[in-house]
């Protein structure tokens, strides 16, 4: 508590000082907002990159339409974009989609706001250091954008950066640096939110008396703080490799345009690639814990009874967590590693998919004797299963090194993990947005806008990413500046139509749902603190709620989800609530 | 029209290597059961929506189903899982990936990735592939073969087209000069990455005479899209008769090793 008061007094001093109060804040919920509205500029600008992709996949070789002619001669002369900007598109949609807008989101936006008062507590453990979080974040943020214009343009190596090809690439430079900002940002909010979830929970929050978010977002700290150092490390050893003349990634007599490479070589390309995995497989687990967190509150709430198998869930959370950092290498089954290898990554592939099975099924049967209201934060909670089902069993021939043999960098691969990310995570951080807006802002969305808005967005996210599976068996390619300069994409290029049209309307249907949100940020209808009749402590403070959280600290009785228990007058009672009225 | 345009259709493109019923049947199989999967769980699942939809009067009730019922879904996917596993996974594993033909049972070639070129090697009758210098490589030489080695006077190079003989194992030394890309023939169901630095075996016997497609599959650059080359797999005859004519051009430009052009 003496953290508390004395972050209390000084940040008392700057309340009317709208630089401290807005910009350089160290309050939990103002660095939540930050995020927010930064983690969803994000999501628009990498969604605006890749329908640049989309109409050169779909249309290749001609002019894009309306924002061609703004692009420069070096990008997209006439208005056609060049292979060196098709590049640049794919590695920076993969970059700012994963570090720039769903984890800042998931985790900085969501994890920032919502732990600390679903914990009873008053404020992170360490507010500077989560300001400090934000402030690493935005100017990597602003370096990745600003690479655009950089001599050299964006980095055009893919978001995997695989050397040689990173190091002799241009742009990549930036893209390392710019990296090592974003790690240093999740380091920094990890490790303040394993501290705040074991030092910070209020009077009688014991650990089994978490709600599954508040466990979802501690077990994702715990990835992020083991699998992020590395990748750090790695970056900086390929910042070397480039800038320094190191040779960490390259072999000997390396003969690039028919020119002998000045490195003295007896590097190890697939070096990065195993350091690069050994986070970029965790990352997954730190895309889906949150919304699985999400989806788990709002389905709890929205069937009013107590979700099913709560330890299973949370046990099965803990497992994913720990098996996520032995299951790397089936991204390289075919990179030239041993083959011998490949089996141990199959059978741990395979044992994972056990706890995401047994979370999934938690999560469809506490949906069995429940009392369904389908607001609109429920619709998206409940899309989530089908669709981060469909991108889970289509793992299984990618996870197989036989099958993966023919599947492995076909677009089979970029439909399974939009599956997962796109139609599973974001339509989770949708649904907790529809959620947590009247604890944001005190003031709810629109019902009717919102359910508009999930049937288009459902509609066209399955137009993008179903062709894509098609595509994917017929063979079809990845990352091809052109698909009809190769013959075996020509029979499926119609598919690239169907999903360049889809990506197109899916971007209109976000329209509504912006105009909704900030329309809704000023005039959208009061309402009182909780809104929903949820039974976790995040609702039992003020929406939203004042500097502290709240007015004394709350002391907790009950577990997370008392819904619906026989004799009470309400069907549902808050955890601070000592005696069922 | 090339003649590999007609291999592709909506589905997998036709079988022409023995990897290749091999790995369909997975693929079938998987899909089957993904589909099977994925219908039943959809109707479980719209059917607890309707049934317990928010309704006047009716409360949520706080029992749960039985344990039994949720550790279905898992021993089903489990069970499942180990099959393909045993049965399936580990014994395509090694023979496609870890049990190598004998050199001598197979037709050697080795290919060398470049940005974007695939620059594929013949060991000429000796059987042997020529010492190699990365300082001699020119647009003339581009795998840097040294003359001076007596092996490499009957090697013969191409670019970007690769001819096999059909029924005999083919054994690949696969590797790059520059990036990593990745060497596909999707009727083959073939598929390795070329590392710098490394030499990794690659092997399938083609089963079906005709032309197809080598595509590479790892972004290796600006030109990675236009990257690709032509199998055409002929009868044994046809490809003796095919070799012979290929690496016996007049005796002054072989030292140069000859490409034949695409």
């Amino acid at each position: 508590m003496k953290d508390h008061s004395e972050h209390g007094e000084h940040n008392g001093a700057h309340q009317d000082d709208f630089v401290g109060k807005y910009i350089f804040s160290v309050d939990h919920k103002v660095i939540g907002l930050q995020y927010l509205f930064t983690s969803m500029f994000f999501l628009l600008f990498g969604f605006t990159l890749v329908l640049l992709m989309r109409w050169q996949l779909a249309y290749p070789g001609t002019r894009i339409p309306l924002i061609g002619s703004l692009l420069p001669l070096s990008l997209a002369p006439g208005g056609v974009m060049l292979p060196s900007f098709y590049n640049s598109l794919g590695a920076m949609h993969g970059t700012i989609m994963v570090f720039l807008g769903i984890v800042p989101l998931g985790v900085g936006a969501f994890g920032n706001y919502v732990l600390p008062l679903q914990i009873g507590a008053p404020d992170m453990a360490f507010p500077r250091m989560n300001m400090m979080s934000y402030w690493s974040y935005l100017p990597g943020g602003c370096l990745m954008l600003l690479s655009f214009f950089l001599p050299g343009g964006a980095a055009q190596s893919g978001w995997t950066s695989y050397p040689p090809l990173s190091v002799i690439n241009p742009g990549q430079t930036t893209w390392l640096i710019a990296m090592v900002f974003l790690i240093t940002s999740s380091l920094l909010g990890s490790i303040n939110f394993i501290v705040t979830t074991l030092n910070m929970r209020a009077q009688g929050m014991t650990l089994w008396r978490m709600p599954v978010f508040v466990w979802a977002q501690f077990v994702t700290a715990i990835l992020l703080l083991l699998a992020f150092p590395p990748l750090e490390a790695a970056s900086i050893l390929q910042l070397m490799d480039r800038v320094a003349g190191t040779s960490f990634y390259i072999p000997a007599n390396l003969v690039v345009g028919g020119k002998l490479l000045d490195h003295t070589g007896g590097g190890q390309p697939l070096l990065w690639q195993h350091l690069f995995w050994f986070l970029a497989h965790p990352e997954v687990y730190v895309l889906i814990l949150p919304a699985m967190g999400i989806v788990a509150e709002i389905i709890a709430n929205n069937t009013r009874k107590p979700l099913f198998g709560y330890k299973e869930i949370v046990g099965a959370m803990i497992f994913l967590g720990g098996m996520s950092f032995v299951v790397w290498a089936h991204h390289m089954f075919l990179s030239g590693m041993t083959p011998a290898l490949s089996n141990f990554f199959l059978v741990t592939t395979m044992i994972i998919s056990v706890p995401s099975v047994a979370l999934l099924t938690c999560l469809v049967f506490s949906l069995h004797g429940g009392s369904i209201r389908f607001t609109v934060p429920m619709l998206f909670a409940l899309a989530f299963l089908p669709m981060f089902g469909i991108g889970g069993l289509t793992g299984l021939p990618l996870g197989m090194p036989v099958t993966d043999i023919y599947l492995h960098d076909t677009y089979y691969v970029i439909g399974h993990f939009h599956y997962v990310v796109v139609t599973g995570t974001i339509i989770a951080l949708m649904g907790g947005t529809y959620f947590w807006f009247p604890k944001w802002f005190g003031r709810r969305m629109s019902e009717g806008w919102g359910k508009f808005h999930f049937w288009t967005t459902l509609l066209c996210m399955n137009g993008v990413f179903m062709p894509m599976f098609i595509m994917g068996m017929a063979g079809a390619s990845r990352r091809l500046y052109d698909p009809t300069a190769q013959l075996h994409n020509l029979t499926t290029q119609p598919m690239n139509v169907v999903s360049t049209i889809s990506a197109i309307l899916l971007m209109t249907a976000q329209i509504p749902f912006l105009v909704n949100f900030f329309y809704s940020i000023f005039h959208g209808e009061k309402c009182d603190s909780n809104p929903w009749h949820v039974t976790t402590l995040d609702w039992a403070c003020p929406s939203p709620p004042p500097h502290g959280n709240f007015a004394k600290p709350p002391r907790v009785y009950r577990g997370p989800y008392e819904y619906s228990l026989p004799g009470a007058k309400a069907d549902w009672i808050p955890q601070d609530v000592k005696e069922a009225a | 029209m090339n003649g590999a345009s007609g291999n592709y259709g909506m589905g997998l493109p036709i079988q022409a290597s023995d990897a290749a019923p091999h790995i369909d049947l997975g693929l079938r199989v998987i899909h089957f059961a993904m589909f099977a999967i994925f219908i039943l769980w959809s109707i479980f699942f719209v059917y607890l929506l309707l049934k317990y939809r928010k309704r006047a009067g009716v409360a949520a009730q706080r029992e749960h189903m039985g344990l039994f019922w949720s550790l279905l879904p898992d021993a089903i996917v489990l069970g499942f899982e180990i099959l393909l596993i045993f049965f399936y996974a580990i014994p395509g594993w090694t023979r496609f990936k870890m049990d190598a033909p004998k050199p001598e049972d197979s037709t050697q070639i080795e290919i060398v990735a470049q940005q974007f070129n695939w620059n594929i090697r013949y060991p000429g009758p000796d059987g042997k592939f020529g010492r190699t210098d990365p300082k001699l490589i020119d647009f003339a030489n581009p795998l840097g073969i040294d003359p001076t080695d007596p092996a490499s006077k009957d090697d013969y190079v191409s670019v970007n087209q690769l001819h096999l003989p059909v029924g005999k194992p083919v054994l690949i030394r696969l590797s790059s000069m520059d990036v990593i890309h990745s060497f596909f023939i999707p009727e083959f169901r073939v598929k390795q990455d070329a590392v710098p630095g490394m030499r990794v075996p690659v092997w399938f016997t083609p089963t079906r005479e005709g032309q197809y497609e080598i595509t590479c599959a790892q972004l290796c650059g600006v030109g990675h899209a236009i990257m690709r080359g032509d199998v055409s797999v002929h009868t044994p005859e046809d490809f003796q008769k095919w070799l012979a004519e290929a690496s016996a051009p007049p005796a002054e430009a072989r030292a140069a090793a000859p490409i034949e052009q695409w």
